[in-house]
C-alpha cells in the first residue's frame, strides 16, 4: 500500500507543476522564472506531473507564516473562529497561523491547549499554537513550560500584559531557556504606557487623547534584551515599532544573542495621523507612530534588524469599536490584507521581493522550527500564487473574517492572492471563486 | 453668510472669517440681552436638547438660558443617571434621542471624540460643550468675546493661559482661536502638566509665571482638577500656588492694563488669589459668564439656520 502511493508519487500520479512562474526564493534572496513541481504534499524536482498550473509570469512563493493571529476561540468566537480565521489566511495567503494565546480562558494550560488544537483542525491552513509565558497572564508564576511544549506550543507570550516584576520574569526566562523554549516579550514600559490609547506630540495633544512616548518601547526593549543577554533564552520582542529601541537591538545582535524581533504590517505602512477624527480601527497596541518612526522601522526591516513582519490579526466587532476612542477596543485584522499591504513596501522601492519574503515566511518559520518559509526540495508545498500588481479597493464587507476591523476599508491596495496551497492542496482558487 | 459647517465641534476646523463671524453675532446678542430684549425667535420651534454624560451647572445651565432666550424648547437630559447604567452606548443613546428628532444636541462628555462620534450618527446639529481633554469650543468663543470687547481687538496680543494645560479642552480650544486670530500664546504651568509636543503648535512654553506673564495682554488662569493633587503631578497645593497661582505680585509682571481670566469654577487659594478674582478693575470673570450666554445664543442661531438651509 505504502510502496504503491510512493510509486503513484515518483510516477506524478499526484504531482503537480507550477509553470512559468516567478519564483521567490527568500533563502538565496533572488527570484527567478521558471517551473516548480509538487509531489506527495512536498516540493519536488523536475519529473512527470499529472497536473500543469499555468503561472502566467506571476510570483510563486512560500506561504506566509504569521506570528501572532488572535482567533476568538476559546470564548469569543463570535468575533472570530478558527474556521473564518483559516478561511481568510487562505485568502490572504497565510499559510501557517501562529495563533495567541490571549483566549477565554488564556491558554495557560496544557488541556486548554489540547482543546484548542481539536478546534484548530476546523481551520484550511495550519495552525501552531503558543502558550502565556504566566498563569492567567498574571505575571505571578510561570505555567508548565515543559508540559505545554509536549502539548505542541511552539511559544511562550503573555503578550500585552507585560510581566513586571523583573526577578519573575528573568526566573521564566532561565526556566524556559533550560528546555530552548522560545519566549515572545512585549516591549513596553508598563509603567509610562498605562491608560495610554495613542502615541504621545503634537496630534495627540490635539485630540486630547492619552498618549504614551516612543520611549515606553525603547525601556521595554532595553530591559527585555539585558534578561535575555543574561539568561541565554531564545527571545523574541513581539513588534519593534519606532527608531528609539532600535540601536539597543542592533548592539544585541551584534553580540549575538538569540534574539529576533517582529514589527506589525500596520506599523510599517500606517501612521499616527491616520487616526484622523477619532478612527477606532486605526487603534492598535502599540499605537501607531510618527512618520520618522515609521520609516526607521521600515529601514530595520529591510537591512534585517527586525525579522519577522505579523499582521497582529485581532478581530474586534463592531459593537467593540463604535465607541468614544479611548473606550473603544483595540486592534485590526489583517491576515487577508498582510500580502496586499506588505507590497505598498515593494511598490514604494523600500524593500524586493525575496527579501520581503524572508520577514513574512522564511524568518518566522526558522524561528519557531517550523518546516517551510523555502522552495527548496523537500520542503512542505506551501505556496501562495499572486499577482504583484492587480490593483483593487478593498471593501471591509468582503472580508471573509467574522470580524471586519480592517484599517484598509476603502484603500487602494495592489497585489491580489491568486491561489493557496497547504501541504499541496489548494485550499484558495480566487478564479474559482469569482467565477 | 461664511459659517459652514453643520456641528460646532471645535475650534480646529473653523475659519477666522467664522470665527469673526460668530462674535459678531454673539455681540448683537450682548448688547441686545443688556437692553433687555430677551425674547429672540431665531429658534423658535426648534427642539434643544442639553446632554450632559458629566456633570455642569454652569455650562448646562448657560446653554439652557441661551435656548429659551431665543424660543427653543429646552430639555434637559442628566445621562449619569439614565442609560448609561442600563449598559446602553453612546451611540445607542444618540440614535434613540435622533429617532425623536431634536434640532440641536449640546453634547458634554468624559471622552476626548464623544461629540465626532455622535455627530456621524445623527441627523441634527451637535454642539460640543466639552468632550474629555479635546475641546470646549464655546467657552473658548466666549473668551475670545470677552477678550476683544476689552482690549478692543482680537490679534496682535500677547495671552498667558496658566496652569493645568494637558487635563484642559478649553486650554486646546483657546490656544487653537488664538493662534488662528493672530496672537501670541504662552502656556505656562509646571511640566506635568504640559502636553507633549505642544510646543509644535506654535505657542511658548515657561514654567515660569514671572516670565510667561511679561507684557502678557491678557492672563487666563485655568481650574486645578482636585484629582490632579494626588497623582504625583504636583507635590501640594500650597507649593502650586506658591509657584503657579495668581495674586498681585506675579500680575505685576504683566502689562498694566492687563485682564484676568478664569472659565470657572475656581479654586480659590489654589490657582487664584480670592480678592484679585473679585477685582473688578482686573478680572473679567462674571463678564465672561455673561458672554457664554451670548456666544452660545449666536452658536445655536448659526447653526440653525444652516439646518433649515441644507433641509
Amino acid at each position: 500500500m505504502r510502496r504503491g502511493r510512493a510509486d503513484a508519487i515518483a510516477g506524478g500520479m499526484d504531482a503537480t507543476l507550477f509553470a512559468d512562474a516567478r519564483l521567490i526564493d527568500p533563502v538565496s534572496g533572488t527570484e527567478r522564472r521558471g517551473d516548480l513541481r509538487v509531489a506527495g504534499g512536498r516540493i519536488a524536482g523536475p519529473g512527470p506531473a499529472a497536473e500543469r498550473i499555468d503561472c502566467r509570469g506571476r510570483c510563486l512563493a512560500p506561504g506566509l507564516v504569521d506570528i501572532g493571529v488572535k482567533v476568538g476561540e476559546p470564548g469569543e468566537r463570535h468575533k472570530e473562529s478558527f474556521r473564518t480565521a483559516g478561511a481568510a489566511a487562505a485568502r490572504g495567503g497565510v499559510t501557517t497561523m501562529v495563533v495567541r494565546p490571549d483566549t477565554i480562558p488564556v491558554i495557560d494550560a496544557p488541556e486548554l491547549l489540547e482543546q484548542a488544537r481539536g478546534r484548530a483542525a476546523e481551520s484550511p491552513v495550519r495552525v501552531r499554537h503558543m502558550a502565556t509565558l504566566t498563569r492567567g497572564r498574571a505575571g505571578r508564576e510561570m505555567v508548565e513550560i515543559g508540559f505545554l511544549r509536549d502539548a505542541g506550543a511552539v511559544a511562550f507570550s503573555d503578550g500585552t500584559h507585560v510581566v513586571r516584576d523583573t526577578r519573575i520574569l528573568s526566573r521564566c526566562l532561565t526556566y524556559a531557556r533550560s528546555l530552548g523554549a522560545l519566549v515572545i516579550g512585549h516591549p513596553q514600559d508598563p509603567g509610562l504606557s498605562a491608560g495610554a490609547v495613542i502615541t504621545s506630540g503634537k496630534f495627540a495633544s490635539l485630540r486630547g487623547l492619552p498618549g504614551v512616548s516612543p520611549l515606553a518601547e525603547r525601556m521595554g526593549v532595553e530591559r527585555d534584551l539585558a534578561l535575555a543577554g543574561a539568561t541565554g533564552v531564545a527571545y523574541h520582542l513581539d513588534q519593534v515599532t519606532c527608531a528609539a529601541g532600535l540601536p539597543a537591538l542592533r548592539r544585541a545582535k551584534a553580540e549575538g544573542l538569540d534574539v529576533t524581533a517582529g514589527t506589525s504590517i500596520h506599523h510599517l505602512t500606517l501612521n499616527v495621523l491616520d487616526v484622523a477624527d477619532y478612527r477606532t480601527f486605526f487603534k492598535v497596541v502599540p499605537p501607531l507612530r510618527e512618520e520618522d518612526d515609521r520609516l526607521a522601522t521600515v529601514e530595520a526591516l529591510a537591512d534585517g534588524t527586525i525579522d519577522v513582519i505579523s499582521s497582529m490579526h485581532t478581530p474586534q466587532d463592531e459593537e467593540s469599536k463604535r465607541l468614544p476612542f479611548e473606550e473603544a477596543a483595540p486592534g485590526a485584522v489583517g491576515l487577508e490584507t498582510l500580502l496586499p499591504a506588505a507590497m505598498r513596501l515593494v511598490h514604494g522601492g523600500h524593500i524586493d521581493l525575496p527579501i520581503l519574503w524572508r520577514a513574512l515566511s522564511r524568518n518566522p518559520a526558522r524561528r519557531l522550527g517550523l518546516e517551510g518559509g523555502t522552495l527548496e526540495v523537500g520542503a512542505p508545498a506551501d505556496l501562495v500564487l499572486f499577482d504583484p500588481d492587480a490593483p483593487f479597493v478593498l471593501d471591509r464587507w468582503t472580508l471573509a473574517s467574522k470580524s471586519k476591523n480592517t484599517p484598509f476599508d476603502g484603500a487602494r491596495m495592489e497585489g491580489r492572492v491568486i491561489g493557496t496551497w497547504v501541504g499541496g492542496v489548494r485550499v484558495w482558487d480566487r478564479d474559482a471563486a469569482h467565477a | 453668510m461664511s459659517f459652514r459647517h453643520r456641528h460646532l465641534l471645535g475650534i480646529e476646523p473653523l475659519r477666522p472669517a467664522e470665527i469673526t463671524e460668530l462674535l459678531d453675532l454673539a455681540q448683537h446678542y450682548a448688547e441686545a440681552t443688556r437692553r433687555g430684549d430677551t425674547h429672540g425667535t431665531a429658534l423658535a420651534g426648534l427642539t434643544q436638547v442639553n446632554m450632559f454624560f458629566e456633570n455642569s451647572t454652569r455650562t448646562q445651565a448657560s446653554f439652557e438660558i441661551a435656548g429659551k432666550r431665543l424660543g427653543a424648547d429646552v430639555m434637559n437630559m442628566a445621562m449619569q443617571a439614565s442609560s448609561l447604567n442600563k449598559g446602553e452606548t453612546l451611540i445607542d443613546t444618540a440614535l434613540t434621542l435622533n429617532a425623536m428628532r431634536p434640532d440641536l444636541l449640546v453634547v458634554r462628555h468624559p471622552h476626548s471624540g464623544a461629540a465626532n462620534l455622535l455627530a456621524e450618527k445623527v441627523n441634527c446639529a451637535v454642539l460640543n460643550a466639552g468632550d474629555g481633554r479635546h475641546e470646549h469650543p464655546t467657552q473658548a468663543l466666549l473668551d475670545a468675546l470677552t477678550i476683544r470687547r476689552a482690549k478692543g481687538r482680537l490679534h496682535r496680543l500677547t495671552v498667558a493661559i496658566c496652569g493645568d494645560i494637558a487635563h484642559s479642552r478649553v486650554a486646546r480650544s483657546n490656544l487653537i482661536l488664538l493662534g488662528k486670530m493672530e496672537n501670541r500664546v504662552r502656556l505656562v504651568g509646571p511640566p506635568t502638566l504640559m502636553p507633549a509636543g505642544v510646543e509644535a503648535l506654535g505657542v511658548e512654553v515657561t514654567d515660569d509665571m514671572a516670565e510667561g506673564l511679561r507684557d502678557a495682554d491678557v492672563v487666563m488662569m485655568l481650574r486645578l482638577q482636585r484629582e490632579r493633587m494626588d497623582g504625583a503631578f504636583i507635590p501640594s497645593e500650597r507649593e502650586y500656588f506658591h509657584r503657579f497661582g495668581l495674586d498681585a505680585g506675579k500680575l505685576r509682571h504683566a502689562r498694566p492694563d492687563a485682564i484676568v481670566m478664569h472659565p470657572g469654577p475656581m479654586n480659590r487659594g489654589v490657582e487664584i488669589d480670592g480678592t484679585l478674582a473679585d477685582d473688578i478693575n482686573r478680572s473679567v470673570i462674571q463678564e465672561q459668564v455673561e458672554m457664554g450666554v451670548a456666544v452660545r445664543m449666536a452658536a445655536m442661531d448659526i447653526l440653525a439656520r444652516n439646518l433649515r438651509a441644507g433641509a
